[in-house]
């Protein structure tokens, strides 16, 4: 029976072109959009935990409160005896302290006197102690466009864009003018070893790097971080373990001062995952939204075409199923024979669709997509240039769809067999 | 006849001696008692953050009202930071990188060594008939001493505080007590003078807590050590030059 309502399918293309294309196409552009937004949500994911807030992130109450202002003078003290029992306790996570802070560069002329000035936004991070897992996570190496790593205290890397404009080279120094944990204007000067460039543009355009003890000195916060990140071994944020591990750690924090909290110490540590810490959780909510009313707007669209397809075909095959009708087929038959047919076509239209969708997404995936130029006043940590993703969701993602919108498209054309008279058959094939 | 005249010419002149003096009239008498065209002060301090209290001490050679060379005594960290105000440029000389960094623009807003006084306080004219005119709005009683309460309204529209209630000592023309509003109407800062001296016949505050209403901390206490008032000062101070000495 399937072969022989194949074989129809492939002899009469009128029946099967229209709706094999529509949904082959809808495919190829389910499986590419699926892909590219998994792409985008993960290098935002991926930029936001290097750059900004790690998989958790662990600071004072106070600092959690105004993260957004970067209030250093709320820092973490005692880091290093706190980074001891988070390795302890949660040896699977990697675990590094990090300062950002904001001020001006100035860089002086042959007498001393400001020549450039630009306002920064710095990260201090853990350069030169040698197990530090900083390298690995901002990827310093590869991201140094000319000069060198900071190999000993007071040197600095300037991100590209921002040494051009200052009209920087390697070796040049440069003051860093800034605030103290106190408040206190901070005056400090630096080498500057190397220009970077991480191809965000938020980055490359202000950002300075230097030691997070160099940065410790410069701003007051002896011993102290603003944040201690914490980073997966293999780099991938896992929801539920961050969560938990916050939790813990939230509920361990607590017990031994309770009392002191409840006096509202302000400067016990808290910790935060990558959701909480970096506002993406509503954005990343967002996201699963859309992803499902993309989906959903195409099975909706699809089954209006495709039920529009069906009608149009059904005037066509008016006579056909008149015949088979007065030939004593039964409706159910011939209704169930149509849906066969409709699966038949949403299969193919999805297996070809989603092999052409998926090309495209591997090219994307492998090649990225440039989206610099729409980023170049952008203050977000998103790469400029944004890959797409394949997950073996995005493998079946468009059989859903495919097979749906074909199936509902002739399940609702297909209603009107139900309303042929048999005693008005012969009639209207006379005519 | 002319007795009768004379006894009016001196009701006249009593009900006129009873009428309070107008707001401008007051300032300029406060201006006059705190004024001193060159001083030098050695001065504390005390930070009181969020997280702990600081002291920093400081001496300044003042002249006129557009020179001033102070530098930092204590704390350790600070010892030796030297600022320079020249009319209205600002200089900040950090001895640790030998750098004279000017400050202007944004970082006028920023807090002196972490104080609840902004580098902008520090320019401003400390001429407030300059810069201000004054009405009396009432009379009260504040830390036991009467006081006329004065609402100073910008003259200029560059100006940080864009309005001030003062409240003023009726017998010694000194400030007790200052709002400082932004043009919006928020408060931005109070001042409190808690002890008064007498300095070469003048009134002078001696203890002084400042709080930026906007910054978390119990405010800074401003201690005034010693002054001398028209002293005599060297011209050298006042050059960038001096910066580096």
């Amino acid at each position: 029976m399937i072969s022989f309502l194949f074989k129809g399918l492939l002899r009469d293309r009128s029946r099967s072109l229209f709706p094999f294309v529509t949904v082959f196409a809808g495919v190829v552009l389910t499986v590419f959009l699926h892909a590219w937004l998994n792409g985008m949500v993960s290098s935002m994911i991926q930029s936001t935990a290097h750059y900004s807030t790690g998989h958790v992130c662990v600071t004072t109450r106070a600092y959690a409160k105004e993260a957004d202002q970067i209030p250093n003078d709320l820092a973490l003290l005692g880091v290093d005896s706190l980074i001891a029992e988070l390795k302890h306790d949660y040896p699977d996570l990697l675990w590094t302290p990090r300062i950002r802070f904001g001020g001006l560069l100035d860089i002086p002329d042959e007498k001393g006197e400001t020549r450039d000035q630009a306002p920064v936004s710095g990260l201090a991070v853990d350069l030169l102690t040698a197990d530090s897992p900083e390298q690995k996570i901002l990827n310093v190496r590869k991201a140094i466009v000319k000069g060198r790593v900071p190999q000993k205290s007071g040197e600095m890397l300037v991100g590209e864009e921002l040494a051009d404009k200052l009209r920087i080279q390697p070796g040049d120094t440069a003051t860093l003018i800034s605030s103290t944990m106190y408040g206190s204007m901070s005056i400090t000067n630096f080498v500057v070893v190397g220009m970077v460039r991480f191809g965000i543009v938020a980055m490359d355009k202000g950002m300075v790097i230097a030691d997070v003890s160099d940065i410790q000195q410069a701003l007051d916060i002896q011993k102290g971080a603003g944040e201690i990140l914490g980073f997966f071994a293999d780099d991938v944020y896992h929801e539920e373990r961050a969560d938990a591990v916050a939790a813990d750690f939230n509920l361990r924090s607590k017990t031994p001062t309770e009392s002191a909290a409840k006096d509202g110490d302000q400067f016990l540590p808290v910790m935060g995952t990558l959701r909480t810490t970096s506002g993406l959780d509503e954005y990343l909510n967002l996201v699963g939204v859309f992803s499902n009313v993309i989906i959903g707007v195409f099975v909706f669209a699809m089954s209006i075409v495709l039920w529009n397809a069906g009608l149009t075909g059904s005037l066509r095959r008016y006579g056909e199923i008149g015949v088979r009708l007065a030939v004593g087929e039964d409706k159910r038959h011939i209704y169930l024979s149509l849906l066969a047919e409709s699966l038949m076509i949403g299969f193919i239209g999805s297996v070809l669709g989603t092999a052409v969708g998926l090309a495209i997404a591997y090219y994307g995936q492998v090649q990225g997509f440039d989206i610099g130029s729409v980023l170049k006043d952008s203050s977000m940590m998103l790469p400029n240039v944004v890959r797409a993703q394949i997950t073996p969701f995005t493998f079946v993602i468009g059989f859903v769809p495919g097979m749906l919108a074909t199936f509902f498209g002739t399940a609702i054309s297909g209603i009107g067999i139900y309303k042929r008279q048999t005693s008005e058959l012969f009639k209207e094939l006379e005519t | 006849m002319i007795r009768l005249l004379s006894l009016l010419v001196t009701l006249l002149a009593f009900s006129f001696a009873l009428q309070p003096p107008s707001g401008d009239d007051i300032l300029k008498k406060v201006d006059q008692n705190m004024f001193s065209e060159n001083k030098i002060v050695v001065s504390r301090m005390i930070i009181h953050g969020r997280r702990d209290t600081r002291t920093v001490e400081s001496k300044s050679w003042q002249r006129g009202t557009s020179e001033s060379y102070t530098e930092f005594l204590a704390p350790a960290r600070e010892k030796g930071t030297k600022m320079l105000k020249l009319k209205d440029m600002l200089w900040d000389y950090s001895p640790s990188t030998d750098r004279t960094i000017m400050i202007s623009g944004s970082l006028l807003r920023q807090s002196v060594m972490g104080s609840d006084l902004s580098y902008e306080d520090m320019m401003e004219d400390p001429h407030l008939p300059n810069i201000y005119s004054a009405k009396v709005m009432s009379e009260d009683t504040l830390f036991g001493r009467d006081c006329w309460i004065l609402d100073l309204m910008a003259k200029k529209e560059d100006i940080a505080y864009h309005h001030r209630r003062v409240w003023v000592d009726k017998d010694r023309y000194v400030l007790l007590r200052e709002n400082l509003y932004a043009e919006s109407g928020k408060l931005l800062k109070t001042m409190d003078v808690r002890e008064v001296m007498r300095v070469q016949g003048r009134w002078l505050a001696k203890s002084v807590l400042y709080k930026d209403v906007l910054k978390d901390g119990e405010g800074t206490e401003f201690l005034v050590d010693s002054i001398v008032l028209d002293a005599d000062i060297p011209d050298y101070l006042f050059s960038k030059a001096a910066l580096k000495r």
